[in-house]
């Protein structure tokens, strides 16, 4: 007896069912109407989150997928919802996202003929993702799917595409589905090299005064034990990136803070005296290093990684360890000597002093003025016992959240790291309260990015997930307006915003929101926004002139930081 | 820094939207490709793009590495002339008249290695396969006599090494495989 035959779109849906899926984000139209069509009949099974623009449901599935560790799912139409998906696919590759976008496309008998709504998914989609591939007919879909989530979830995860014909979701294949787990072109997890682990301990016990630099690749290889414990052993501080944040607990005794640009003062002025530079899992973003002419050249650079790609692309290593970080991790902690480093870690003391004195303490807890952006994210993160989800959008409001908000469990952290992708918050911040509806999420987001995906309100409305939006709203294009005050002489070009009532436009999509002018009155407002799951819109009036410091100016030295516009430390 | 011509190989799974995928890496770079050939290999399903450029170690040993990251890609390898041998293909078309006229041509075609693919009343197609130079030599003194088209193959190259790199990268995949399903 043969087997009983099903249509495409059935097919994609139960693999997406196999693949443990329960959450897409997703928006319809012609070339995808069947899935759509059959969608309808999953509704139990498969929550489908209608947003209001495509970018929207591939931030919410990177937000989705970055707090739950497990592949976000976003499903549009052809044409203009493809290209719609761009800015997120883009976003994610640089980010090592583990995203799966299914996009219709025309049948395939239409391919080339600049059919309607056709566009070349897989010519724009290639140079921005992982993989990416065109399914043209039914019995390929079940393998397809497979191996997209496969590849977008394994080795150094990142988005994939599937871009299915409409005659492949239309036409019958029988159905049976197989997890994937290998490729002969693809080594996701490569071996450890045993002798990259004898040599970076090495370096390490015969350190005098070694950093730690954390990326995501720890939180992605779900390494924080082990990083963590490496430390502790061998009494090594350390540091974290932009997307490392929330790795390791905020009040961890080793914890020094976060490097880059605006990053804390000791990290950034320890990685031009320490001996020896241990960097797990990230990737020496310019961002980080500054200039890289005078990037760390006092150390020698013991590299963690992934992706051998990553090795001395930016930053020569004296010794690089392929491989995954829990794996590697784990392997290095036999191989290193208890130790300490008292003088060398208590020697971060005057750095943190400095800044607390001259940066934090005036932003977090000022007598008097405007309201502060640093202030209202240090409150927020307190109100939530330092439990919160932190999503940021991009801009000053972004930096203070990274600097301001503390955190006690790691994956507490989404951000648009690598591309800076204004708009990416407030969709993100939907997906992570998606992925982790019992937990706290925290937008903190500008009033320039928050305009750039604000139709996402809609979705808030729609489904009444519970996202807190703190919009830090400074009239300005507020992080642009900072790079003009201090290298464009003052000249404020098209920076000025003029902005809605957002209060009203909030409460137009439902969303309990209010206003916070004065300092007295910030407490109240929080308390009465955290008090319970509803979806709520702070709209925090912080100075226009704001500015967040310390600074490692573009292209500048990682120890030559600025602590205000006229004082260095 | 110092520019070489190297020769970068890459062998891939699947050709479709590769070829895209790899001139990308190059573009990113601002390399250019010299010349590119893309043809069957050894091992049965297994395509081997031959790719020259001009460029520095560094460079092309970063390229490398983001070619091979891509997931259809297998293995992908740099190398200078020394480590390979090498071969292109180049094709003249010459006017037969004239061609007759100039009684060098038992000459010309034997001191070049060159062979006759084609003679008709109208032309002739000659062709040379070898080094650029080689080819390039050819090209210029027929053209003392006249070229009505001239075509020059991207360089297809192999090994010298004894050691078969893509032939142990299956092997090891295989056995990863075998690993897993016990
Ligand atoms: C899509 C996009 N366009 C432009 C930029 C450049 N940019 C970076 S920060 C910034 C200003 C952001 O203003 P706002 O959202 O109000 O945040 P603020 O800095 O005031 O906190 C701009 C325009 C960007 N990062 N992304
Ligand atoms: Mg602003």
């Amino acid at each position: 007896m043969s087997k009983q035959k099903i249509s495409g779109s059935d097919a994609l849906i139960l693999s997406l069912l196999e693949e443990g899926v329960t959450t897409i984000f997703g928006y319809p139209g012609g070339q995808i109407i069947p899935v759509f069509d059959r969608l309808y009949d999953y509704k139990d099974k498969l929550h489908h989150v209608l947003v209001r623009h495509e970018q929207g449901a591939t931030h919410s599935a990177q937000g989705y997928a970055r707090v739950s560790g497990k592949v976000g799912v976003a499903l549009f139409t052809s044409g203009p919802a493809a290209t719609n998906a761009i800015t997120g696919l883009a976003d994610a590759m640089m980010d090592s996202t583990p995203i799966v976008v299914i996009t219709g496309q025309v049948p395939s008998h239409m391919l080339g003929t600049d059919a309607f709504q056709e566009t070349d998914v897989m010519g724009i989609t290639l140079p921005i993702t992982k993989w990416a591939y065109q399914i043209r007919r039914p019995e390929e879909i079940a393998g397809a799917v497979a191996r997209a989530f496969y590849i977008a979830r394994t080795g150094r995860p990142g988005p994939v595409v599937l871009d299915l014909t409409k005659d492949a979701q239309v036409g019958l294949t029988e159905f049976e589905y197989k997890k994937c787990d290998y490729i002969r072109s693809y080594v996701p997890v490569p071996k450890i090299e045993r002798q990259d682990i004898i040599n970076a301990a090495e370096l390490i016990n015969t350190a005098k005064k070694p950093l730690m630099l954390v990326g995501q690749g720890v939180v992605l290889s779900n390494a924080e034990k082990e990083i963590i414990a490496v430390a502790e052993k061998a009494g090594i501080p350390m540091a974290v990136t932009l997307l490392g944040l929330s790795a390791i607990p905020s009040g961890h005794p080793l914890y020094k803070g976060m490097l880059g640009m605006h990053g804390n003062i000791g990290p950034n002025i320890k990685t031009n005296q320490c001996d020896v530079l241990i960097a797990v899992g990230m990737r020496f973003d310019d961002r980080v290093t500054g200039d890289l002419k005078s990037y760390a050249t006092q150390a020698k650079i013991i590299h963690f990684d992934i992706d051998a790609s990553e090795f001395n692309k930016n930053v020569k290593a004296d010794v690089t360890v392929l491989g995954d970080a829990k794996q590697t991790l784990a392997a290095l902690f036999d191989e290193i000597k208890e130790n300490s480093y008292k003088e060398w870690v208590d020697s971060f003391a005057p750095c943190e002093q400095a800044e607390s004195e001259k940066v934090i303490m005036p932003e977090i807890s000022p007598k008097s003025g405007l309201l502060k952006m640093g202030e209202v994210v240090r409150k927020v993160s307190e109100a939530s016992g330092n439990k919160a989800v932190l999503v940021t959008d991009v801009g000053q409001n972004q930096m203070f959240g990274a600097r301001y908000f503390k955190f006690t469990q790691t994956r507490s952290v989404v951000t648009s790291g690598g591309l800076g992708t204004m708009g990416f918050g407030l969709p993100a911040a939907i997906g992570a309260k998606f992925a982790a509806p019992d937990r706290t999420v925290c937008l903190f987001c500008g009033d320039g990015g928050l305009q750039m995906t604000i139709q996402e309100l809609g979705t808030i409305l729609e489904t009444g997930v519970g996202v807190k939006i703190i919009l830090l709203n400074n009239n300005y294009l507020g992080m642009v307006r900072q790079w003009q005050q201090l290298f464009f002489h003052e000249r404020y070009s098209e920076t000025v915003m003029v902005n809605p009532d957002f209060v009203m436009l909030a409460s137009a999509y439902g969303i309990k929101s209010r206003r916070v002018e004065m300092r007295e009155d910030l407490d109240d407002a929080i308390a009465e926004m955290l008090s319970d799951d509803a979806p709520f819109l702070l709209d925090v009036c912080v100075e226009e002139a704001g500015l967040v410091f310390p600074m490692v100016p573009a292209g500048g030295c990682v120890s030559d930081i600025m602590l205000n516009p006229s004082e260095k430390y | 820094m110092d520019k070489k011509l190297y020769t970068v190989t890459a062998y891939s799974e699947n050709q479709v939207g590769l070829l895209n995928q790899i001139a990308t890496i190059f573009t990113r770079r601002r390399l250019n490709i010299e010349s590119l050939s893309v043809s069957a290999s050894a091992i049965e399903g297994v395509h081997k793009f031959t790719i020259t450029t001009y460029s520095d170690e560094e460079t092309v040993s970063k390229l490398v590495k983001q070619i091979e990251k891509k997931v259809d890609v297998l293995r992908s390898f740099y190398y200078l002339d020394d480590e390979i041998i090498y071969q292109e293909v180049a094709l003249y078309k010459v006017p037969t008249k004239k061609l007759m006229e100039d009684n060098r041509i038992e000459e010309i075609v034997r001191s070049h290695s060159a062979r006759i693919l084609e003679v008709n009343n109208d032309f002739t197609v000659i062709e040379k396969s070898g080094h650029s130079d080689e080819t390039q030599r050819l090209f210029e003194e027929l053209s003392k006599i006249e070229v009505r088209q001239f075509v020059r193959s991207g360089r297809v190259a192999i090994t010298k090494s004894t050691v078969e790199h893509v032939s142990i990268f299956l092997q090891q995949q295989e056995d990863r495989r075998l690993g897993m399903r016990d």
